[in-house]
């Protein structure tokens, strides 16, 4: 009883705070676009622009202009200490790419953004075309598009349990994956653990995610395949293979494009997963796991943001591949 | 008028991204031929595996959160099947039992409320405000500075942490508090936000926003009168996005909320919890899906927004 008291005296005292934070957030947007609207004649125009532009615009300097900047700068620079930090020129790049470890995280950070995207978009293309038009495929779809809903670390903890393996002898099977082994006749095994296996059933958790989000993407898009050409290629005599192949996936290939980079940008800055499953031990870590961890836990200002700026170099190219193909979309519609 | 101008906007948001083709509406006929071409016994097969394959994993766990805590220990989850067995004790447990060791999810359920609320509606009022201007204020320089913040989604939010965190800790001193996980949020989100809405708001025809101006009405009225009413449908979707995103997110909640009780969020503690799988086994089910709870219940109630959300929101990052 006492602990549900405390309970409801913390809950009141946080959603007082909540309350405030709105309230002043409230008070001081308020205030500002009041004062636009009362703006003297003289200058009202820039005011009044002021007023709406200037609070994004100061928030996105300091928290993402300013610390991209920053982030670069470290980068070049030795750990921070009480004695401030010395220019190092390339030592943390160099540092990477000579220690196993990270040329392990590197390599698995490569390997992540070479099957997650690949394995996604082709279950979930097949899946959207063998659910197309089939009777409950509303219902269908949500059962594989649900994953994308629940975070990161759920997703962990339910794979978790579907890899968790016990001694033989020991006691019986809790997760799903190493009892069928045990009823195939196998014996059990330590997924996570067992390097460098482990890194392929972390990406299944990924593939198991994003595997949704293809899907519905693709399935809308090959509705909006015209059926008038679908209905000549069959009068033509292809059969549902060739249909596939000629009609509909040159049909849906500005989609598959936005998937397939979507999906890579998510897979490169992936870290909850990893952080969730094996906390990068086992030779299972990315790059940004490594970059919590060597910022984070160790202080290693330098390597950290050395790693964001590696992270930042590889997501690059992608996004603005993707934002030139959503442009183009754009402007054609 | 307006409502038109909306509802084709609505309309646009629904729109398969990287689409050319207009979705045509089909006669049911042809969509009868259609699908007898299409369906075959192994397409339905491989849907129906597909779709066992993928649900398993959680109905394994939602099985196991309310098996009682030697049965989680001992055995696996599909023996429920045999031995049939009820209890929500696991719930009571890591909800409410107060202590260093317990999970004490209470207060990190209320955690997760208290930073995804503010923390989704920040971002979105400030980013109709900086949308409405890019969008119907003409300025010097308006088209530069919008293909600034649009490109600021390049930036992975890796490289904002460090010193994001500093100058928190030392120039604010706010670190591990509310604010700072609500204003780091906000941070992050604005890009994409003020890109989004922008499409949304730019849209609106021009007529109504200068018979308004024509009326005497300033940008502040017009921004309260005729924008938001009219973005509603767009704000509830990418708000709820970015409500989801937070209430997901664990990288930002690590490094700006402290990771005590007073202030972490749920996916931090079930984070902590798997860390000792071991010691955790029992508590681990229930914790998990106290935690998916919400999303599940917008996911499947509000499916509609979820997508469009999603696929305008797919970017983020």
């Amino acid at each position: 009883m006492r602990g549900l008291s405390a309970f409801w005296v913390d809950f009141f005292e946080k959603f007082g705070i909540m309350f405030i934070g709105l309230a002043a957030f409230a008070a001081v947007v308020g205030l500002i676009l009041f004062l636009a609207d009362r703006a003297p004649k003289k200058g009202r125009d820039f005011l009044q622009l002021a007023a709406f532009v200037g609070p994004a615009l100061v928030l996105l300097a300091i928290g993402l202009v300013y610390p991209a900047i920053r982030t670069t700068t470290l980068a070049f620079f030795s750990r921070q200490t009480a004695n401030g930090s010395d220019f190092v020129a390339f030592d943390n790049f160099v540092w990477m790419f000579t220690q196993p470890d990270i040329l392990i995280t590197l390599g698995n950070t490569l390997i992540w953004v070479a099957l997650v995207p690949t394995l996604s978009t082709i279950f979930g293309l097949a899946y959207a075309v063998f659910i197309d038009k089939s009777k409950g495929e509303k219902l269908l779809k949500s059962l594989v598009f649900m994953p994308m809903a629940i975070s990161f670390v759920g997703a962990g903890i339910i794979w978790r349990f579907m890899y968790e393996y016990r001694e033989v002898g020991f006691s019986e099977q809790i997760g799903l994956l190493n009892q069928v082994l045990v009823w195939l006749g196998q014996s059990p095994q330590q997924f996570l653990v067992n390097s460098p296996f482990n890194t392929f059933f972390l990406i299944v958790v990924m593939v198991w995610i994003q595997t949704g989000f293809a899907m519905v993407l693709l399935s809308a898009a090959i509705k909006g395949v015209p059926v008038e050409i679908i209905e000549a290629s069959r009068l033509d005599g292809a059969n549902a293979w060739q249909q596939f192949w000629n009609v509909t996936v040159p049909g849906i290939r500005g989609t598959l494009v936005v998937v397939v980079t979507t999906i890579s940008i998510a897979t490169l800055k992936v870290f909850d997963i990893v952080r969730a499953m094996t906390g990068g031990n086992f030779d299972t870590s990315v790059i940004a796991n490594e970059m919590y961890t060597q910022a984070f836990n160790r202080g290693e200002t330098g390597y950290g943001s050395a790693l964001a700026v590696v992270l930042f170099l590889m997501v690059m190219p992608i996004v603005i591949y993707n934002v030139r193909v959503m442009r183009k979309q754009k402007e054609i519609r | 008028m307006s409502t038109d101008a909306a509802t084709a906007a609505e309309n646009a948001l629904d729109a398969p991204l990287g689409q050319k083709h207009e979705a045509a509406t089909r006669e049911p006929q042809k969509m009868r031929k259609v699908k007898q071409t299409l369906t075959s016994p192994w397409a339905t097969f491989a849907a129906i595996l597909i779709a066992t394959l993928w649900t398993i994993p959680t109905f394994g766990l939602l099985v196991s959160s309310i098996r009682t805590p030697t049965e989680i220990r001992s055995n696996g989850w599909w023996n429920i099947f045999v031995s049939p067995s009820f209890t929500l004790q696991n719930y009571i447990d890591v909800l409410t039992v107060q202590g260093t060791s317990s999970a004490n999810l209470g207060s990190y359920f209320v955690n997760s409320l208290v930073i995804a609320i503010p923390a989704a509606l920040f971002p979105i009022i400030l980013a109709t405000m900086a949308a409405y201007a890019f969008a119907w204020i003409k300025f010097r320089g308006s088209g530069a500075l919008f293909v600034l913040i649009f490109a600021l989604q390049i930036v992975p939010l890796q490289m904002a942490l460090i010193p994001l965190l500093q100058i928190f800790s030392e120039i604010l001193g706010i670190s591990g508090t509310f604010p700072a996980v609500w204003i780091a949020h906000t941070i992050f989100g604005l890009p994409l936000c003020i890109f989004l809405l922008h499409n949304f708001i730019s849209e609106i025809p021009g007529e109504v926003i200068e018979a308004a101006r024509v009326d005497g009405a300033n940008h502040t009225q017009i921004f309260f009168r005729i924008i938001i009413p009219l973005s509603l449908p767009a704000l509830a979707s990418i708000g709820i996005f970015q409500f989801l995103w937070v209430w997901n997110d664990l990288l930002v909640a690590l490094v700006f909320s402290g990771g005590t009780a007073d202030v972490a969020p749920l996916t931090q503690r079930l984070a902590e919890l798997v860390g000792n799988f071991g010691r955790n086994t029992e508590r681990l089910p229930a914790a998990a899906f106290i935690s998916l709870i919400v999303p599940l219940i917008v996911f499947f109630s509000l499916q509609r927004y979820f997508v469009r959300g999603l696929l305008a929101g797919s970017t983020k990052g």
